[in-house]
């Protein structure tokens, strides 16, 4: 009835677990009862959870993201003190735990957390900087959100009822293999993965189409702004990769579950093959991640020093190429896999190529800057920050392409502090400028810039305390994921990464009491004029929050920069003298399809995972019955009649006059 | 798209190339929507190609179970490939018949794609049923895994594409030839395509490669 499911899946031997999750579903429990009580679940219901606005859904995504961003940074902040204590003992985490944790921890990082959080910023900012009401697909685009939702609740639950895999981060077999691993953790691992995997093509696809299909009238490919190029090139990577990894998991599932031979020891299974496909993945990967992040420098470090981006077009060049490229390297992460060095060779140079581009991006923004007029508000922090981060990052990135190289760091904690200096220095700060940036954005007002600076300086210098060390102790010979050890010449260093570790942590407290200060102080720091930070681009010619519709009229862009030309011009003509009518707005109407498809969804995961065949069924026809009958619906448009549209939009325009008296003085 | 010389907008196009291509906005919702359903089947082909390069990693690992031209039936495969191939004829029919508004015409194709891509499902059915009868299912052998995934996979998306199919019909019957429904129409039709170029594709790899070795 219950398949593999009974009483022994909850580890009530375990109290750390079972703490943690116990506390988690009280809190969440208190949180579902206060709105119910409050009367907000109308609210709720309506205005975010079935919303199909490409704005809430990019809120929402980045919401998933903070909150599983404290849920991963749990799991490292316990690594870090198992490592700094497990000299010459067992330290506290007992063996098998401990190798559950550094998997959640990486799955988790990398797909509920990275990922979300850059799509979700993609989704709010994109359809704005590109002048249009929408993204191609709006309620694909809820499916998208709640299938990667239900992907995070599914590794949530593991952690209370059965276990996580304690395979790492990408599930090597045979260690994955039912052999090896027969229990439930590696299931949980997969289904989650494969069914957020496919919220993300569906959020890839959909922004693929935006940005090439919809944008507004003289929109040129060369006048996007930078942000929109990189969105198009991760996004191009999200399609082209991401059913890559979903053959890959299928083909374990597919081991796992009916005795396939893809990747097993016996029957001729290959597992080479295995790497091969989850790298060809897993290496443009990194760069869906860190593409976007790249975009949002550009715009953040062109709006900060009040000038246009140096080299544009090299820019979109090195996007582009980026985007060809990170699709030939893969084989680097398996040099010391016997390919033999003919191979190893081709691949460790395409490695370095890479960094070419990469390199044309840092000294077009550093000439973006140079004789600018800065202003060194959070965002720019965080962009100045990354600069520094990324060229080190970069720089032992190359040094492990070089395959002799490689077989002496490969698996060494070196290999950890590159990629973390990457994706942290890389991705997490791009990710953190771009909520500083775009927040006033999207909430209509603005963070306080005395706790984000504070919580930029605890990460950045939390950030070199806790992984500079690991450079050198991979230099000295410690390999990655250790549950203990005994050389004395690494225990220091250990130390010192977990003191780093706890600077990080003040960071990240820092990141909540500014969102708590600035909530409490919205009124003073409400932003009336839409372009708190004197932008260039679309996004900011709108009010914040912005209206459903986006804007009143579709944009005539003119130019590179589109909104600082119209600011230019609008202060010699003073602001839209002359509007055209306006008109009907016609915008998609709210759909719970993407809520109660993840619905069923998480029950035919949790289903197949626990072998609960049943249910399966009942979970995959309930998802099939719902698109049915969204398929089925009449009319999912509503229309926003032309006298709202004008009482909205005058509202915008009475305070955008008074930015552009003010326009020059900032 | 709308050519306009440099003069109207001078700084628009500062390498002064000579003409400027301006963007009219945003493309109509058919075109998007098509547009959109061709990048998903991009992206599905790229999911075929990893079966298909498992399968040309695996082909000769028959873990002394039987090779490919010991149990593949020419027969049986060609008349599948012939109802595919067929009922991408008639699809492309119905196609033309719900762009002209012809109800009869349209429930008459889709009816034998419907048909054609169901005998292709039987047969197909019948192999896998027999090659597991004589004991050479998937966990045979590795060559057997890769053989009936990437097979077996194909066929899963027949198996969709006609429920879709007998969706699209429903549609048309409920609620006529409306502008969305064409939409979804167009996906269906691409989608059946795809099916096809793929199956051309498996047909090649798998039977034809695999009978001669
Ligand atoms: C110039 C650019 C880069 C080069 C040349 C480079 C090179 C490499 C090489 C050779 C490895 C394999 C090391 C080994 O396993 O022995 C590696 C690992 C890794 N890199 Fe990079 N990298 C670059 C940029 C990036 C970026 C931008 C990211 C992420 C945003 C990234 C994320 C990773 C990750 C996650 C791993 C480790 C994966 C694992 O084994 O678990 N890298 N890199
Ligand atoms: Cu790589």
């Amino acid at each position: 009835m219950l398949g593999k499911l009974d009483w022994s899946a909850i580890p009530f031997d375990q109290p750390i677990p079972l703490v943690a999750g116990g506390v988690v579903l009280v809190a969440i429990l208190a949180v579902l009862a206060w709105v119910v009580v409050k009367g907000h679940l109308p609210y709720l219901w309506n205005e975010w959870i079935t919303s199909v606005d490409h704005k809430r859904i990019g809120v929402m995504y980045v919401l998933l993201a903070s909150v599983m961003l404290l849920r991963g940074g749990s799991d490292a902040i316990m690594m870090r003190i198992q490592q700094a204590v497990a000299y010459q003992s067992q330290g506290y985490l007992p063996p098998e735990h401990y190798n559950q944790i550094f998997s959640a921890h990486g799955t988790i990082m990398i797909f509920f957390v990275a990922m979300p959080f850059v799509i979700g910023l993609m989704n709010l900012i994109v359809p704005l900087q590109l002048g249009v009401r929408d993204v191609a697909f709006p309620t694909l685009n809820s499916v998208g959100f709640w299938l990667t939702a239900t992907g995070a609740l599914l590794v949530n639950i593991s952690l209370v009822v059965g276990e996580f895999a304690r395979t790492g981060w990408l599930a090597f077999p045979p260690l994955s293999e039912l052999s090896y691993s027969p229990g439930v953790g590696v299931d949980y691992y997969a289904w989650s993965l494969q069914i957020s995997g496919v919220g993300t093509l569906v959020a890839g696809i959909n922004l693929v189409t935006t940005v090439l299909k919809l944008r507004t009238k003289g929109m040129n490919y060369l006048r996007m702004p930078m942000f929109c190029w990189t969105t198009l090139a991760s996004n191009l990577l999200i399609v082209a990769a991401f059913p890559i990894l979903t053959a890959t998991l299928a083909m374990l599932l597919l081991d796992r579950y009916l005795g396939f031979h893809f990747f097993t020891n016996e029957a001729g299974g290959n597992v080479m093959m295995f790497m091969n496909l989850i790298w060809a993945w897993g290496h443009p990967e990194v760069y869906i991640l860190v593409l976007p992040a790249f975009g949002i420098f550009s715009e953040v470090v062109s709006t900060f020093s009040g000038k246009a981006l140096f080299g544009y077009r090299s820019m979109v060049l090195a996007t582009m190429a980026i985007c060809v490229i990170s699709f030939m390297v893969w084989l680097h992460h398996f040099f010391t896999m016997g390919a033999g060095p003919n191979v190893n060779a081709i691949f460790g140079i395409a490695s370095m190529i890479i960094a070419v581009p990469t390199g044309v991006k840092i000294y077009n923004w550093l000439f973006t800057m140079y004789g600018g007029r800065i202003r060194f508000a959070t965002p720019m922090l965080w962009a100045i920050g990354f600069m520094v981060t990324f060229i080190i990052g970069g720089l032992t990135g190359v040094l492990l392409a070089v395959p002799p190289a490689d077989f002496i760091l490969h698996n060494s904690m070196f290999l950890v502090a590159h990629f973390h200096n990457v994706i942290i220095g890389g991705v997490l700060f791009g990710a953190f400028a771009g909520f500083e940036y775009w927040f006033p954005k999207a909430f209509g007002f603005r963070l306080d810039e005395r706790w984000g600076k504070a919580a930029f300086w605890f990460t950045f210098t939390g950030f070199f305390v806790t992984f500079m060390p690991l450079y050198i102790v991979g230099l000295l010979g410690m390999t990655r994921r250790m549950q203990h050890y005994d050389v004395a010449a690494w225990r220091p260093w250990m130390i010192v990464a977990a003191i780093g570790m706890a600077v990080l942590t003040i960071g990240v407290i820092c990141q909540i009491v500014q969102i708590v200060v600035s909530v409490r102080n919205r009124e003073a720091l409400r932003d009336r004029t839409g372009d708190p930070w004197d932008g260039r681009s679309l996004e900011w010619a709108t009010s914040s929050p912005p209206p459903v519709f986006n804007f009143a009229f579709n944009p005539d862009v003119r130019g590179e920069d589109a909104y600082w030309d119209m600011k230019a011009k609008a202060r010699n003509e003073a602001l839209a003298a002359d509007r055209p009518e306006y008109q009907d707005i016609e915008m998609p109407r709210n759909s719970p399809t993407g809520f109660v498809c993840a619905f069923f969804a998480t029950i035919m995961g949790f289903a197949l995972i626990w072998h609960i065949w049943w249910m399966v069924i009942l979970g995959g026809l309930g998802a099939w019955a719902t698109f049915v009958l969204f398929a089925w619906r009449d009319h999912d448009e509503y229309v926003i009649p032309a006298a709202e549209v004008a009482a909205i939009d005058r509202v915008n325009l009475e305070e955008r006059r008074g930015l552009v008296s003010m326009a020059g003085t900032v | 798209m709308a050519m306009t010389a440099t003069a109207g907008h001078a700084h628009a196009d500062p390498h002064h190339i000579g003409l400027v291509i301006e963007h009219p906005g945003p493309a109509p919702k058919r075109i998007v929507t098509a547009y959109g359903f061709w990048i998903f089947l991009l992206s599905d082909i790229v999911m075929f190609s990893c079966f298909f390069a498992a399968y040309a990693v695996l082909v000769g690992q028959t873990a002394d179970g039987p090779k490919g031209s010991e149990i593949f039936e020419p027969r049986y495969v060609a008349i599948e490939t012939v109802c595919l191939l067929l009922s991408s004829f008639t699809c492309g029919m119905a196609s033309i018949a719900a762009d002209v508004r012809n109800r009869f015409w349209f429930y008459l194709s889709m009816s034998v794609t419907c048909v054609l891509g169901l005998i292709f499902l039987v047969l197909e059915f019948r192999e896998f049923a027999d090659l597991i009868a004589r004991g050479y299912g998937p966990s045979r052998s590795a060559f057997l895994t890769a053989f009936f995934s990437l097979v077996g996979c194909h066929g899963l998306h027949v198996s969709a594409g006609v429920l879709w199919l007998l969706t699209m019909m429903a549609q048309v019957f409920a609620k006529g030839f409306r502008a969305d429904i064409l939409r979804r129409m167009t996906c269906f039709a691409l989608f059946w395509h795809a099916l096809d170029i793929i199956w051309v594709a498996v047909f090649s790899v798998v039977y034809l490669l695999g009978s001669g070795v």
